[in-house]
């Protein structure tokens, strides 16, 4: 079972991709996490540009969910919403409608802010454009507010009910990912 | 006199829907007017060869018909029918009752795997005799609650209100054409 984790945070030293390379340790031993490298890469949307797989880092992109079981986003909160490249990654990743490569595909999303909210309304707002994208998308929201205390030096979460409830997050998906598959065997 | 009886009795026999003089199809509040679709794939059984008359319907949730691809596409997502993992919506009776022209119906509705139960009420008309074989007309109508069944979907409206109402009438008028025996 692979997951594939998208930070929706460029910045280098990102408490995001922090949030979401700490999934990996905490997936059981039958699910990989994969950290997904390219979003910066992913070209602004443009209908115009829709052609064959799309530009090269929308491709990759694309093929990088196709190829995941299930989709983990850890998301920061800019202006009260989604960070502008996660929002125009996933915009890409949801055309043409029904054969997209969202389309069906479990996911879930945590984030982490600085603030004392943690990113609470992002998160809200991914769930929404993952679900109009068709996805499965989990409920369960996890916010890490004061990102900057957070996390140990070697990338854990420091508060241990935080932990469980990402733990709690990441069973779930990966539950729906084994109903999902589970499904299309039978459809197929 | 035989049409006497036949107006307070279900007739026997295997009944099946007329597929081009049917229609399958809801109606829900959308900000202040009513949006519809329909349902182009479905067939409906009426049966009754042991004195206990029995209705069933399946609809095909990939046959639903609106005016925009996007929106198609939304109605068959997670959000709402869930298509690939539910692809059929399934109705079966448990009671039919006619008095005359009118008719209620007691059934199990499933929709996006969830089942439940609901009453129809409607008008029954004939049998009559058609071209071919004697027909049945059918039309039932029945409110549900949408998230009963898991179609949750909702947006806040920008100046205040909700875009979808959770009420959705469903309707189904089917003529039902006398299967040989």
């Amino acid at each position: 079972m692979k997951v594939l984790a998208i930070s929706g945070s460029l910045r280098r030293d990102s408490h995001n991709t922090v949030l979401a390379r700490a999934a990996a340790e905490l997936l059981p031993p039958s699910a990989e996490l994969e950290l997904f490298d390219g979003l910066k890469a992913v070209e602004p949307y443009d209908e115009d540009d829709d052609v064959g797989g799309g530009p090269p880092g929308v491709a990759r992109l694309r093929e990088a969910i196709e190829s995941a079981d299930a989709i983990l986003i850890a998301t920061p909160e800019y202006n009260s919403s989604i960070p502008g490249q996660l929002k125009n990654a996933i915009d890409w990743a949801s055309r043409p409608l029904r054969e997209n490569a969202l389309w069906g595909k479990p996911a879930a999303v945590v984030g982490a802010s600085t603030g004392m909210f943690g990113a609470v309304w992002a998160q809200a707002e991914v769930r929404k454009t993952l679900s109009a994208s068709g996805a499965r998308v989990i409920e369960t929201d996890l916010p890490i507010g004061h990102a900057d205390q957070a996390f140990t030096d070697d990338g854990r979460l420091a508060d241990v009910e935080l932990r469980e409830r990402y733990v709690e997050i990441l069973d779930e998906l990966l539950a729906l990912a084994e109903q999902t598959q589970e499904t299309g065997k039978l459809a197929a | 006199m035989a049409t006497a009886q036949a107006e307070s009795t279900i007739p026997t026999g295997i009944w099946q829907s007329d597929p081009i003089h049917s229609s399958v199809g809801f109606a829900v509040k959308h900000v202040v007017g009513t949006f519809r679709g329909t349902f182009d794939e479905f067939a409906a059984t009426l049966t009754d060869t042991d004195g206990s008359p029995k209705l069933s319907g399946r609809a095909k949730v990939e046959g639903l018909q609106v005016k925009d691809q996007n929106l198609y596409a939304h109605l068959l997502s997670p959000e709402f029918f869930d298509a690939e993992q539910n692809p059929e919506i399934v109705f079966e009776s448990k009671r039919i009752e006619r008095d005359g022209d009118r008719v209620v119906v007691d059934g199990e509705l499933t929709v996006k795997g969830v089942t439940k139960e609901v009453v129809a009420r409607g008008e029954i008309t004939g049998p009559a005799p058609g071209p071919d074989a004697d027909r049945l007309g059918i039309d039932l109508e029945t409110i549900v609650d949408r998230h009963e069944f898991g179609l949750d979907w909702q947006m806040d409206l920008p100046g205040g209100g909700k875009t979808l109402g959770d009420d959705v009438t469903l309707s189904v008028h089917v003529e039902l054409v006398k299967q040989e025996a």
